[in-house]
């Protein structure tokens, strides 16, 4: 594998870390089955192509992409805390109506963005040669800045009691805490940084795609579980460095793979591997604790 | 101070399973009383603990503590005034989060909370101390896992917990009913002990009819979501548990015969 390539499967790593901290949130903070992310993820995308294609700065369509994210998550919530809708029914509802607001937000199947401007491109220039380095670094100053930033809010009063929703909704109802206001900011937090990560995306890729976003879920889950499986905690700023670190090794592993062509796998193969390694990695803590029971039986 | 009138709560109306649990109860508990509930099951002493906590919202009726609505109020916006321990130890907190953690959720009751830290070394010392008049050895383990602790040791924390901020009425339902003897008795002396330092208005719904008698000032027997004895002061003094089990057995006995008119 090329350094060319490692480097653009840590770009790919890197978006999907923001991916899987929404995720993360969403699936396990909140203990809230999401499908939203596969319809979020693409409205971000389509959201920062539109307006990057209209002229207007980058940054600002990332904040605006984000907006529309935390707007998808909050709807789902909606409709699971107010019109008690199971919350993963909750979740397609939303999913299938943000294809067709993709849609038509694009106002076409794709929108192709070569030549204009993105964030990476003040720090290009005219040197184009340099975009595959600089591309990554950007990304992991956002994906570190995200993280810290979530391990200091999860860490506040607020956030403490958003986990305790999560973690024993009676219990913090019982102790004053808001838990329908809990879900409604939680689901949009995480749906804002899924959205944030396709807005990042299309700026990398060249174009939004209304079909970007299929298996956007079982990606950012595939992380989150990758990284508990490597680096199991309790403590939250561990858990977000472990999804991180997961999103990271999820893409390295895809692109090994892919590469490799004495196994003869080729792109089409992706959505397979993917399968079998999250397979694999929930059934890893299984066969850990298998062997470290007859490691000590032998004693 | 606290204020039940006529209360009445209907689960499932309307259906085969209709079950009318509260039918009319009222009661009123002064300031700094220890009131014990008993009741045989389905008497609806749950469901009142759970309708002052605002889990339930009653049918009809109206309820006040300290002279202020609350019949519509929903639960979190309670917790400023209502205090719980609930009869599952794994109800009462957060297995999946540290002991000190689940310490600061209950510090942070009834009041606002923002972007703060939620733990700083204050709050860990005050935690600390705490702790340590428990005499279990918690005040080392701050850091630890809810789970990792025995349901007695949980029960123990969710009293404290239960005292960290001050409360108008401080609800025990059964919260001794799943630990072993010893531990139980551990867990009520501290309750005891709880709810006299703090002056707590507290209403302890139980099974067992001596620590009814035993513990509090007041007993009150529901039955048929109904109140159906009240007694304090020497009449409870003088009281044994003969007695009152054979009040209780009375009202069972009528129950049966009111039944055995309706289906003769």
């Amino acid at each position: 594998m090329t350094l060319i390539a490692l480097m653009g499967a840590l770009e790919i790593g890197l978006i999907f870390a923001l991916v899987a901290l929404g995720v993360l949130i969403s699936f396990r903070i909140l203990d809230f089955p999401d499908l939203t992310a596969d319809g979020s993820f693409p409205l971000g995308g389509a959201v920062a192509a539109t307006l990057i294609a209209g002229g207007h700065d980058p940054w600002l369509a990332c904040g605006v992409a984000t907006l529309a994210g935390a707007a998808a998550g909050l709807t789902t919530a909606w409709l699971n805390v107010r019109l008690n809708i199971l919350q993963l029914l909750a979740s397609i509802l939303v999913m299938i109506a943000l294809y067709s607001i993709n849609l038509r937000i694009m106002g076409a199947p794709n929108m192709p963005l070569i030549g204009s401007p993105t964030v990476f491109s003040p720090l290009i220039g005219d040197n184009f040669d340099i975009g595959w380095q600089v591309q990554p670094a950007v990304l992991a100053v956002v994906i570190v800045i995200a993280k810290l930033a979530l391990d200091v809010f999860f860490a506040s009063q607020t956030g403490l009691a958003m986990r305790a929703t999560g973690a024993n909704a009676r219990m913090a109802r019982a102790q004053g805490i808001a838990t329908e206001r809990m879900v409604l900011a939680g689901m949009a937090l995480s749906n804002a940084l899924i959205a944030l990560a396709g807005a990042l995306y299309v700026q990398t890729q060249g174009g939004a795609d209304v079909s970007m976003g299929v298996g956007t879920i079982v990606v950012g889950l595939a992380a989150v579980i990758i990284g508990e499986t490597l680096l199991p905690s309790r403590k939250l700023w561990v858990i977000t460095l472990a999804t991180v670190l997961g999103a990271l090794l999820y893409r390295l592993l895809i692109a090994v793979a892919l590469n490799a062509d004495f196994i003869g796998l080729q792109a089409q193969d992706l959505n397979l591997i993917t399968a079998l390694l999250v397979g694999f990695a929930l059934v890893l803590p299984k066969l850990k604790a298998k062997f470290a029971r007859k490691a000590g039986g032998k004693n | 101070m606290l204020r039940a009138d006529n209360l009445f709560k209907t689960f499932n109306p309307g259906t085969p399973i209709e079950n009318p649990v509260l039918r009319g109860l009222s009661l009123q508990i002064d300031s700094g009383q220890f009131v014990t509930v008993i009741g045989s099951n389905g008497a609806g002493k749950s469901t009142f603990l759970n309708a002052l906590a605002g889990d339930v919202i009653v049918d009809s009726g109206s309820l006040a503590i300290d002279g202020k609505d609350v019949t519509r109020t929903p639960g979190w916006q309670r917790a400023g005034m209502v205090a719980r321990v609930f009869q599952d130890p794994m109800a009462g907190t957060c297995e999946n989060l540290s002991i000190e953690e689940n310490m600061a959720l209950a510090y942070y009751r009834g009041k606002q909370r923002g972007f703060g830290a939620s733990l700083n070394r204050q709050l860990r010392e005050l935690f600390r101390d705490k702790l340590a008049t428990l005499k279990l050895g918690l005040e080392n383990r701050l850091p630890d896992r809810m789970g990792l602790l025995s349901g007695g040791q949980r029960q123990a924390v969710s009293l404290l917990m239960a005292s960290l901020q001050p409360s108008r009425i401080l609800l025990l339902d059964e919260h001794t009913a799943a630990l072993d003897p010893k531990t139980a008795a551990f867990v009520l002396e501290l309750t005891d002990r709880i709810v006299h330092e703090n002056q707590l208005t507290a209403l302890m719904v139980t099974h067992s009819m001596r620590q009814a008698l035993d513990h509090g000032h007041r007993t009150v027997m529901l039955h048929q979501g109904r109140v159906v004895l009240d007694v304090a002061g020497e009449e409870r003094g003088r009281m044994q548990v003969s007695d009152l089990l054979a009040m209780f057995e009375k009202t069972r006995g009528e129950a049966i015969d009111d039944d055995a008119l309706l289906l003769g």
